[in-house]
């Protein structure tokens, strides 16, 4: 059970937050301009990494807030949490 | 006291008789016994059969490893539980344990025929053998398997005790209070670090509280001495909690670990007192602390399971911490130093023992201690077979060849009532590997051990490969004293007398001179897996450890392979003939030791299982006789029977009510959105299908949410408050879930729209009153408001006051009715529901449910999300095409309308059906396919909701199926187990197509 640092509340329990897949995915801003197969990429493609991932979490159970958080998957180690908007710290 | 009961010690108080049963059978034992202590004081080892070939066991080991040893306790009573450890089971007055796995007795088992037949039943059998004839497997195989397979009884009645959840947090958590966690806590507690210990047996000291000889010495002092100062000390820090009769069940990541207390499984039954038995605790700590200890390894030989053969430190203990003798005529066996640890102290007090050593020589101080004893060793030597049915009475010793691949020479034949094995020790790095660690293997005592990496936890002491007592404690101050940044402590300069080496001959089968295909030498002693089966899991091809533990069930049964994982690992890479360590080992899960299902759901239990949401005016219901549904965690009202009514009668008597006069509804448990901004227009536009912006204030809008995938998602009414502000209405189901999603949006997509949302539904409370008769109602209510069409036409709201209390009348239907919803904060929800009631009395106002309102509404034709949606239609498919905006850019969901699998025109089409005899009912779910003869036979749809309309007098269905739109008027069949139910597709509206009745 990780413990996650809420960029707006601090450190809280995983149970707190809930976790809404791969991050940095924008939604497209002329949908009706985009192929089936552009579009397609959009809705279904999320990449599944073993390593170092960028994913959106949600403290569902306190501010209600959505952040990015970088993580690895291999051995869920959070390297950092950032606010929406805010562009992915670099490696 | 009985004759095993050789020696006093100071922690069973031999003055204190407890007496207990086992098999039926009275004994004693002491206050401080456990009960497989006390049964071997009274000579018994044979205690259970073993799950295979029901040999007889006996008891092994003193702790959480034992394999054999498990216990049915307190049988029938409501407090039984199966699968418990007599080494771990603190004995009380009045304890009735019984043997498992044995029919008709332990004594004499049924099934101990498997044992002459194994020969036909290696690893595999069963995969292989009731594969055929497929019939027999209903009938013969499988109540056959089940009644010879299983561990012990369940409990039938539900558990009657408590059980507690506890959170903590510390800044140093020690798992494990033998002498190396003691050290620790000692070290951060004085070092002001709010420190828990937990311990999982009754008292601290592990296995150096009863160490107590010349050949052990701290500072010196005997080492059994000097901790029990240590722990006096210990007990009087303050920033320090200690927990015992507490063991770890799991350690997460980032230091959260689940540790189980048990707080009244010691005591007699009838001294619990109704109170809590077990707490969980869950633990965040920013230190950890592994002090977990090792357990001793048996050897693998011919023959190693009769009961009498035991694990050497465990017969130390039995005899030094219990004062039990398991024998008067013992025989070690062993491939290290630490087996004549026991040798010494057996003869210290006088009784016969012997070792079997398979090095060659051995020069540390504690073997020239034995020999001075005069214990005769037989060097380079090896057991290869033993004897006695229920107990061990002898055993065959040969010599080892040079290079320890063969026997040489004669047999030997000694005597033995108890056989103690000791083949190295294995560290418990289960803690260590579940919190994600890894490991190295050490060569030299063929070893697993933690290569640390996470900067937050260490592991100390024989957990850590330190097994010298030395290394335990200098290790161990030195880890703590750079783990917490401590200069300096009072252990720097301890001094430490030890006496034994590390040195051992590894080797994982011991030869025999009898043929391999022929040796019983069992790895696994829970699940009977020998050598044997390990071998032919690797010729029948398994390569990875995993599907060897599998294919032969080695480790998997209630002890995980605490005793057999590493010899499995052994015999696989010797045979294999690659380097043991390169094989990587087998998962270590939690829970370390089995946890109780009580434990696990503490008090969320019966009520409190769930929340359970009431609207305000659910007093009222219960008074009426409500029967209710449970609507997400909402108690909602299904019908109201009267009298002896049933679902059916209410239901069609509240229908034909609510459209012939009047009927109440509480609504209050649809989802309500309160959305604010100067965006709140805007931002509707994009998240509902049709178009909002030109709504005018006062008014109400149908909307239809869909996923980002053109799917369905929710439905409900809007109503526009004001010019920057919206009431939204969702599903009982769905508000949540709703609130989210926009919510997501909201901060992920739009962060540049100007609105606020904030979920309503609690602070509202919602009658609907619908009906012809309802306008009449609303008057009456509201003498002074305008209810005609012109001023208060359909779908639009108006503000209100009921005895100066404000209230919301919305003029909307989802019954198709004339009808009025009147939202009131919800304090006065049942008074306004009374005054409802009241007003409509002359006209039968007749409260109606969920029940009446599914059928309305599918009267109607008018869809319920969740019950004729299933995520997977678009409003195309629900014939809903005039609700999505043809003129609006963008919206959720748009694009994927016309993605090359949403314009297929074969998808599943929202219909309605009507049955040919129109008393026939159809069933919710039922397949409708329109060829039965043709086989496979093809289903083409399935029904979604179906009912008996009063208003109609017949029975009318939506469905939904393949190419629907274009099945208008054709005949379909719904097959059910006894009959072919032949139906029409019709229109999904059945009633008021014109839509009259909205402005009767």
């Amino acid at each position: 059970m990780f413990l996650i640092n809420c960029p707006y509340c601090g450190e809280r329990d995983q149970s707190e937050f809930s976790c809404g897949g791969e991050a940095h995915i924008v939604r497209p801003k002329q949908p009706t301009e985009l192929s089936d197969d552009e579009w397609a990429e959009y809705l279904f493609m999320r990449k599944n990494i073993k390593g170092v991932q960028f994913e959106r979490w949600n403290h569902a159970h306190g501010c209600r807030k959505w952040f990015n958080m970088v993580r690895d998957t291999s051995n869920d180690k959070i390297h950092a949490v950032y606010k929406m908007g805010e562009k992915p710290p670099v490696e | 006291m009985t004759k095993y009961r050789v020696n006093k010690t100071k922690h069973v108080d031999q003055t204190k008789t407890v007496s207990f049963d086992f098999d039926g059978k009275s004994y004693h034992g002491f206050e401080g016994d456990t009960l497989a202590s006390a049964l071997l004081s009274n000579g018994v080892h044979l205690v259970g059969r073993s799950f295979k070939y029901h040999r007889p066991r006996g008891i092994m080991s003193c702790g959480s490893e034992e394999p054999n040893a498990i216990c049915q306790i307190n049988e029938d009573t409501d407090l039984t539980e199966p699968n418990v450890r007599a080494t771990e089971i603190e004995l009380y007055e009045g304890l009735k344990a019984s043997s498992q796995n044995c029919w008709p007795s332990v004594n004499f088992d049924i099934g101990g025929i498997n044992n002459f037949i194994s020969p036909f039943i290696p690893a595999g059998f069963y995969y292989k053998t009731f594969m055929w004839p497929k019939s027999f497997w209903k009938k013969i195989y499988e109540p056959l398997i089940r009644w010879s397979a299983g561990l012990g009884k369940s409990p039938t009645k539900p558990d009657p005790e408590l059980y507690d959840h506890k959170h903590v947090h510390c800044d140093v958590l020690i798992i494990g209070g033998g002498i190396s966690g003691i050290i620790a806590s000692k070290i951060a507690a004085k070092n002001n670090f709010k420190t828990i210990l937990i311990e999982d047996k009754n008292i601290l000291g592990g296995s150096t509280i009863f160490q107590k000889n010349e050949n052990y010495k701290i500072n010196d002092k005997y080492s059994g001495e000097w901790i029990y100062e240590e722990i006096a000390e210990l007990k009087k820090l303050d920033n320090l909690t200690i927990k015992t009769r507490t063991s770890l069940a799991a350690y997460h990541s980032y230091n959260y670990l689940l540790a189980k207390e048990n707080i009244s499984d010691h005591l007699p039954l009838d001294k619990r007192n109704g109170g809590i038995r077990q707490r969980l605790w869950k633990i965040r700590a920013d230190k950890v602390i592994v002090a977990t200890g090792a357990i001793e390894r048996p050897l693998v030989f011919n023959n190693n399971d009769r009961p009498g053969i035991m694990l050497s430190n465990s017969v130390k203990k039995y005899l030094d911490f219990y004062g039990v003798s398991c024998g008067f005529n013992n025989v070690i066996f062993t491939n290290n130093d630490s087996a004549y640890e026991t040798a010494v102290s057996l003869k210290e007090k006088g009784i016969s023992v012997v070792i079997i050593d398979i090095r060659k020589k051995s020069n540390s101080k504690i073997v020239k201690n034995a020999e001075q004893l005069g214990v005769k060793i037989y060097w380079n030597s090896t057991v290869v077979n033993t004897f006695g049915l229920r107990k061990i009475n002898s055993i065959e010793i040969m010599n080892l060849s040079e290079d320890g691949s063969n026997v040489v020479g004669d047999k030997n034949r000694i005597n033995c009532d108890c056989l103690a094995l000791s083949g190295g020790w294995t560290p418990m790095v289960h803690m260590h590997t579940q919190s994600g660690g890894k490991l190295d293997f050490r060569e030299i005592d063929q070893t697993f051990i933690p290569n640390e990496i996470n900067k937050n936890h260490i592991n100390v002491g024989s957990c850590n490969g330190d097994f010298e007592l030395e290394k335990i404690i200098n290790n161990t101050n030195k880890k703590v004293k750079n783990f917490l940044k401590v200069s300096e402590t009072e252990f720097d300069n301890t001094s430490v007398l030890n006496s034994k080496e590390l040195d051992k001959r590894n080797i994982w089968l011991l030869p025999n001179y009898i043929s391999e295909g022929k040796c019983k030498s069992f790895i696994d002693f829970q699940n009977d897996s020998t050598a044997k089966d390990i071998k032919l899991a690797l010729r029948e091809g398994f390569k990875s450890i995993e599907h060897v533990k599998r294919y032969t069930t080695t480790g998997m049964a209630t002890d995980q392979g605490k005793l057999s994982n590493m010899h499995a690992l052994g015999i696989v890479a010797d045979t294999a003939g690659v380097k043991m360590g390169t094989l990587g080992t087998t998962t270590f899960r939690p829970p370390f030791t089995p946890l109780t299902f009580g434990s696990i759901v503490g008090r969320s239990v019966g009520n409190f299982f769930d929340i359970t949401r009431k609207t305000s005016i659910h007093e009222w219901h219960i008074q009426n006789d409500a029967k209710f549904e449970n609507v997400g965690q909402w108690k909602r009202p299904w019908y109201y029977p009267i009298n002896e009514e049933g679902l059916h009668d209410a239901v069609q008597r509240e229908s034909k009510a609510a459209r012939d006069s009047a009927g109440i509804l509480d609504a209050s448990t649809l989802g309500k959105i309160d959305i604010q901004g100067t965006d709140a227009s805007e931002f509707l536009n994009r998240v509902y299908t049709n178009a909002w912006s030109k709504l005018g204030i006062g008014k109400c809008r149908y909307g239809l949410m869909l996923n980002e995938d053109g799917m369905v998602y929710d439905d409900g009414v809007t109503t526009r408050l004001g010019e920057n502000h919206y009431l939204m209405t969702t599903t009982t189901g769905g508000a949540a879930n709703v609130l989210s999603k926009l919510e997501d949006y909201l901060q992920t997509e739009w962060p540049e729209l100007d609105v606020y949302l904030t979920s309503v539904t609690d602070h509202y409370s919602t009658a609907s009153i619908c009906g012809p008769n309802s306008k009449k109602i609303l008057t009456k209510i509201f003498p002074n408001k305008d209810f005609s069409d012109d001023a208060f036409p359909h779908m639009s709201y108006q503000n209100a006051k009921i005895d100066e209390i404000n209230c919301r009348i919305m003029r909307i239907s989802f019954t198709g009715e004339l009808s009025y919803e009147i939202n009131i904060e919800s304090k006065f929800g049942k008074s306004l529901w009374e005054k409802c009631i009241e007003a409509g009395k002359e006209f039968k106002i007749t409260p109606y449910g969920t029940e009446t309102m599914h059928l309305l509404r599918a009267e109607k034709g008018f869809i319920i999300v969740g019950q004729d949606t299933d995520g997977t239609m678009t409003p195309i498919d629900l014939q809903m095409d005039w609700i999505v905006s043809k003129k609006k850019y963008d919206f959720i969901g748009k694009r994927s309308l016309y993605r090359s699998d949403t314009i297929r025109e074969d998808r599943k089409q929202l219909v309605g059906l009507l049955t040919d005899d129109p008393n026939e009912i159809l069933e919710e779910g039922a397949q409708i396919v329109s060829d039965i003869r043709k086989k496979p036979v093809e289903m083409i749809g399935h029904v979604t909701s179906s009912y008996f309309s009063p208003n109609l007098n017949k029975s009318i269905a939506l469905a939904v199926v393949k190419s629907g739109k274009k099945l208008k008027g054709q005949k379909l069949i719904v097959p059910m187990e006894n009959k072919n139910i032949n139906v029409t597709v019709s229109e999904s509206v059945f009633l008021d197509k014109e839509n009259k009745r909205i402005n009767a």
